[in-house]
């Protein structure tokens, strides 16, 4: 599903080269829940990020689902982004001015969908994470975990095949990181949906089909 | 889509309540004063009254004699003229007036200012005055050096008080009584070739009418028999002004041209530099720096509330929006701003034409709001919300996601 091929990523600045990422090559299968793990700085959210489109590399070769990604322009990257992959961040990027169901509704937006059929997903997917009483509220009226799952139901409402997600119960406490894992475990049972997470949570990662550990940019396991 | 930026554009400006009220008062700031502005313009080009054959008329205001290093310019004696517009064919009418003086007249020991204008008969039928009462002086009582006048409305009122008709009272001014034939509805001052408070015929002016120095206190408008012939009539006084000579040696040239109204409205009396371009010219600066200042202001604002949202540019990019989508979208919500600020400035600007009408800062000017105003208003809200939008909105765009992320 993800190929990543001798992936190089430096960071310069005018007299500091660092490189984030040292020749990293993953394969992700389709259907697969894929943890990254290591310390801080070792490179893992450049990682993600890259994966996600969201970043580009300074080497080496990106295919998702078989395409590749490397001579989009930014109009094609979006479009792509927005098709096959939702994302998870750490500390949720909600638009805290719009109400939940608005959030949830945002990558539909960016697709050929009547405000009808935006309603209808973005209030089904709100379901799915078990939030269906909350649609009218604004995410600063919700828990930590709670705006997390709005986050989950705002990466799963365009049906992509990938979630990328970085450290997603970084900032909750076990029993809200563990009902968000059972979330993401669940999407990826019943749905097939291709998970890479990245944590530092070993319990979290064990959870997971598969485990890259990352150390100073390269891949040691 | 829209109804989505609607909302977020509303919550925004909810969110920073005092940026959004410098954003708002700034524009309607702006806005009101164009308003003005226009209004002011637009009364003073469009308002025909009493010249309602503007397209039959042309204007003479101006008499320039140029020599090597000097030069005498000014308004046109009555000599010139009737003399010389006298001899031409094209026009079937020439009115001729003074320009306006002043000076005091009291009435139950109160002191009343009143603007006077000499005239001739014609002058009356060449411009349609709507009178009130009365009627204007005609040929013979110019002849017969009547002493007879036309007054205007409120210059009525000021000295004969609320009364029903004053046509056949006795008006003293300068210590000269004159018989009241007439009254006129009012001339606002800033059609400054035909306003006065008073019209007298030519034939009492104290000042020698006769003498035939080309320099005077006259000007004259000449009526075509139809719009088709002004072109001829401007060219045949063009041609009669070649012919003139000089008063005296150490002229070269003698200037002087029929114009249409705006042009003769704004003469400067150069020959080099039309008043047409000079008074363009500064209605353009003026404007485009009165509108420079709020629209950087609007760009700096739109900056930093932007920035503060660099989060949502950067989940609205991961999840599919491309950098054109942004733009789009933030575009939309300046304009959904400055449209605010537009309709805040329309009834702003109600209220200031209404101050000023009241208050009457200029006599007998009534400004008003009209749809080319209007117009005028909303299209510059528009170009305001997309200039100050664009540039932030562009550089936002171009922000990397992950850099947008981080940065909250």
């Amino acid at each position: 599903m993800i190929r990543l091929q001798n992936i190089e990523k430096v960071y310069r600045t005018d007299t500091i080269e660092t490189l984030a990422l040292n020749s990293v090559s993953l394969d992700v299968a389709k259907g697969e829940f894929l943890s990254i793990m290591g310390p801080s700085g070792c490179g893992k959210s450049t990682l993600l990020n890259i994966m996600g489109l969201l970043d580009a590399p300074s080497k080496g070769e990106i295919r998702i689902d078989d395409q590749k990604t490397g001579g989009m322009n930014d109009k094609q990257l979006a479009q792509f982004r927005n098709k096959k992959l939702g994302f998870i961040f750490q500390s949720y990027h909600l638009i805290n001015d719009l109400q939940v169901l608005d959030n949830v509704e945002l990558p539909l937006l960016y697709r050929d969908t009547t405000a009808k059929q935006r309603r209808e997903l973005a209030a089904e997917a709100l379901e799915k994470v078990g939030l269906a009483n909350r649609l009218k509220h604004f995410p600063t009226q919700l828990s930590g975990g709670q705006r997390q799952r709005v986050a989950i139901a705002r990466a799963i409402v365009g049906r992509p095949e990938i979630i990328l997600a970085d450290e997603p119960t970084g900032n909750l406490d076990s029993a809200m990181g563990n009902e968000i894992m059972e979330i993401l475990l669940n999407l990826n049972r019943t749905d097939g949906t291709t998970i890479v997470m990245v944590t530092h949570d070993e319990n979290m990662a064990h959870k997971t089909h598969r485990l890259v550990r990352l150390f100073d940019g390269a891949q040691v396991l | 889509m829209l109804k989505n930026y609607f909302k977020i554009a509303i919550a925004v400006l909810k969110r920073r309540k005092f940026f959004t009220f410098i954003s708002l008062f700034g524009i309607s700031f702006t806005l009101t004063i164009l308003m003005v502005l226009t209004a002011f313009i637009d009364k003073v080009i469009n308002d025909n009254y009493p010249d309602k054959k503007r397209d039959r008329m042309l204007y003479i205001n101006r008499i320039a004699q140029v020599g090597d290093g000097n030069m005498q310019s000014g308004t046109l004696s009555y000599y010139f003229l009737s003399h010389y517009t006298g001899m031409m064919k094209t026009p079937v009418k020439v009115g001729i007036s003074s320009i306006f003086n002043g000076t005091n007249t009291y009435v139950n020991n109160q002191k009343i200012s009143v603007n006077y204008k000499y005239t001739n008969a014609d002058f009356w039928d060449v411009l349609d005055h709507d009178f009130i009462e009365g009627k204007p002086f005609n040929k013979q009582q110019v002849t017969n050096a009547d002493r007879v006048v036309v007054i205007s409305e409120d210059m009525k009122k000021q000295y004969f008080g609320d009364v029903q008709s004053v046509v056949g009272k006795y008006f003293e001014a300068d210590n000269v009584s004159y018989r009241v034939i007439g009254v006129v509805k009012n001339v606002p001052v800033t059609n400054y070739m035909m306003y006065s408070d008073i019209y007298l015929p030519y034939t009492v002016s104290k000042a020698d009418y006769k003498d035939k120095s080309y320099s005077g206190m006259y000007m004259a408008f000449l009526l075509a028999a139809t719009p088709a012939d002004v072109p001829k009539m401007q060219a045949e006084y063009e041609d009669l002004i070649k012919r003139v000579p000089v008063e005296r040696k150490d002229f070269k040239h003698v200037y002087s041209h029929a114009n249409t109204f705006f042009r003769s409205y704004v003469d400067t009396g150069r020959e080099d530099k039309s008043g047409v371009f000079i008074v363009v010219t500064a209605i353009s600066i003026f404007v485009f720096i009165f509108t420079l200042l709020p629209t950087l202001n609007l760009v700096n604002i739109n900056i930093t509330r932007i920035m503060e949202r660099s989060s949502e540019i950067g989940v609205r990019k991961a999840f599919g929006a491309s950098s054109k989508t942004l733009v789009y979208q933030f575009i939309v919500e300046n304009l959904i701003l400055t449209l605010l600020g537009g309709i805040i400035g329309v009834v702003l600007s109600v209220a200031a034409l209404s101050f000023i009408n009241g208050a009457d800062l200029i006599s007998n000017l009534e400004l008003r709001i009209n749809f080319s105003v209007l117009f005028i208003g909303l299209l510059v809200c528009l170009v305001f919300g997309f200039i100050s939008g664009v540039y932030p909105a562009w550089r936002m765009s171009k922000l990397n996601v992950v850099t947008a992320l981080k940065a909250q």
